[in-house]
């Protein structure tokens, strides 16, 4: 189908890093089944170094390849670049998303920070939450 | 690679009869019917032959029968005509049904903003109407009843005979869009007293672009496009000869292989739904006798249905689903939320639609394929480590 570059369908068909981190230092959930989307993003964190990372995804095809390229940007890189990952970086390694799929990178951004964010809060460290998305309000399923 | 073609609601591939039927009126016949020569006297004479078989597969009259770009032109014209006359006669009160194709959805929608009321039917977890339900919604202002033959989704046929009985005591319009049953049930509008009928050509192995709109003589059609004197009036625009000839001649070799069609249909059929229903939190949408020879609809709890259709494709199988994301809206198919399906499992839906020239090699095939993707997916998806984990209570059982 044409409708999503090689690189999505690569990551839609070979995904990497699915799974599960058992005892993660940082998870992330974003999304709702009412919307046909949820991501979840697994870390293990060394030294303010993400030395692993995993997901699993209920979606579509750019949402399952959009979580798969995410996790490959941040695999190995200090939580800082982790956090400054944006969804427009995300759907530029994928090659594009078409218009009305842009929100499957904005959930795997989301997923990712939700994730640090745990680990912030479970090893009591200070961050700015307004850097953080607030997925008690989350407008994901007006904003697509 | 192999190509095993499960999506026959969608459009179905165009028959050798009628591509042979209809390269003659490009070839040879082109002229315009309209024209007084030979050559236009000849379309003429191809054209009526047409209207002929469409009439006489509905047991109609050919002055009942105009010709239309396909389905949804159809529903458009049969619903903005009978709304036109209930305009005169001061009744602006429309009678159909949640989950109907958007051709009649849209038509309706367009109505309410000149203040017609309509009132939409709900529809049973098996995707079935009642004549009850029609005759308890008819009111004194009430012009016209549609609703459709059979489900392009879920394959439900309803009780058109009933609900025809039930219009004609109370005397009001009934239209059914009848695109997913014509050329595959017996259809007789005298004895379903239907007095709108629409159909479309490709969903039989005709050409796309082509369709019919069947009225009850005295029943006036309002033209839906200005121009020329075509269709008695009623339908401006120089007739899609060779498509309106590829349509007759769709119609007549579908009746003629009808009965045998529908058997082997059936078979095909039950097999890939007993052989899908092993998969387990599966459920079949639509009444499991009521259907559609070709249809076969499921839901599988945890999962989305466009990734489970690209990875089909990956295997060669062309299917479709009524997931959000493949209906290009925020939420999945309205059929699916109509039979009482919640949006979790909307998402997660398959349609496998058949054709003749299926085997039962490729329907094992996609059985067996469509469990692996659908465990494949199950395994990646959060919601259903949740169900199993009993974090959350699985929907379907
Ligand atoms: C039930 C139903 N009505 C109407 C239509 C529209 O028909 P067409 O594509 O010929 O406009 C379709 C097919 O898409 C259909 O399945």
């Amino acid at each position: 189908m044409a409708l999503y570059s090689e690189k999505v369908m690569d990551h839609f068909r070979n995904p990497r890093n699915v799974g599960v981190i058992e005892n993660a230092d940082g998870v992330g959930e974003v999304g709702n089944a009412k919307c046909g989307d949820i991501m979840k993003i697994y870390l293990k964190i060394e030294n303010d170094l993400i030395v692993d990372v995993k997901f699993e995804t209920f979606g579509c095809g750019s949402a399952i390849a959009s979580s798969s390229m995410a996790t490959e940007l941040i695999k190995g890189k200090p939580l800082s670049e982790a956090l400054a990952l944006t969804n427009k970086a995300v759907a530029e390694a994928l090659d594009g998303l078409p218009n009305h799929k842009l929100h499957c990178s904005v959930l795997a951004e989301e997923a990712i920070k939700k994730a640090i964010q745990d680990y912030y809060e479970k090893n009591g460290i200070e961050y700015d939450e307004t850097k953080f998305p607030d997925c008690e309000n989350c407008s994901h399923c007006s904003s697509h | 690679m192999r190509r095993i073609y499960l999506d026959n609601a969608a459009t179905t591939k165009t028959s050798k009869t009628v591509i042979k039927a209809t390269l003659p009126y490009m070839e040879e016949i082109y002229g315009n019917p309209s024209s007084l020569h030979s050559a236009g006297q000849k379309a003429a004479e191809a054209l009526a032959n047409a209207r002929n078989t469409v009439a006489a597969y509905l047991d109609a009259s050919e002055r009942e029968i105009t010709f239309t770009s396909g389905g949804s032109e159809a529903d458009n014209q049969a619903i903005l005509s009978a709304a036109a006359i209930g305009v005169r006669k001061g009744k602006k009160h429309v009678v159909s049904t949640a989950f109907e194709h958007h051709a009649v959805l849209h038509t309706l929608e367009k109505l309410k903003k000149q203040g017609f009321e309509v009132t939409l039917l709900p529809v049973s977890e098996n995707g079935l109407i009642t004549a009850k339900q029609v005759e308890n919604a008819i009111r004194p202002d009430t012009c016209l009843v549609t609703v459709m033959y059979a489900n392009n989704e879920i394959g439900t046929i309803q009780p058109i005979a009933e609900i025809g009985a039930v219009c004609r005591e109370k005397g009001v319009i009934f239209h059914t869009d009848a695109v997913q049953a014509v050329g595959h049930l017996p259809i007789d509008v005298q004895r379903e007293n239907i007095d709108m009928l629409s159909l479309s050509a490709h969903k039989f192995h005709g050409p796309k672009g082509v369709g019919a709109l069947y009225v009850r003589k005295g029943i006036p059609l309002t033209g839906l496009i200005e121009g020329g004197a075509q269709e008695r009036g009623k339908r401006a625009g120089t007739e899609n000869i060779p498509a309106i000839v590829g349509m007759a001649v769709a119609l007549e070799e579908a009746c003629k292989n009808r009965a045998k069609s529908s058997e082997k249909l059936k078979k095909l059929r039950d097999m890939l739904i007993d052989g899908l229903s092993k998969i387990p939190h599966s459920v079949l949408n639509g009444d499991r006798e009521k259907r559609l020879p070709a249809n076969v609809s499921f839901c599988f709890e945890g999962i989305e249905g466009e990734s489970l259709l690209l990875l089909l494709d990956d295997k060669g199988i062309c299917a479709s689903s009524g997931s959000a994301c493949t209906s290009g809206s925020l939420d999945p198919s309205h059929v699916l939320l109509a039979i009482g399906r919640v949006h979790d499992i909307a998402h997660g839906s398959l349609r496998l639609t058949l054709s003749e020239e299926n085997t039962e090699e490729e329907i094992e095939y996609t059985i067996e394929a469509v469990k692996e993707v659908v465990a494949y997916l199950r395994g990646m998806s959060p919601i259903w480590r949740d169900l199993m984990n009993g974090k959350k209570e699985f929907i379907i059982k």
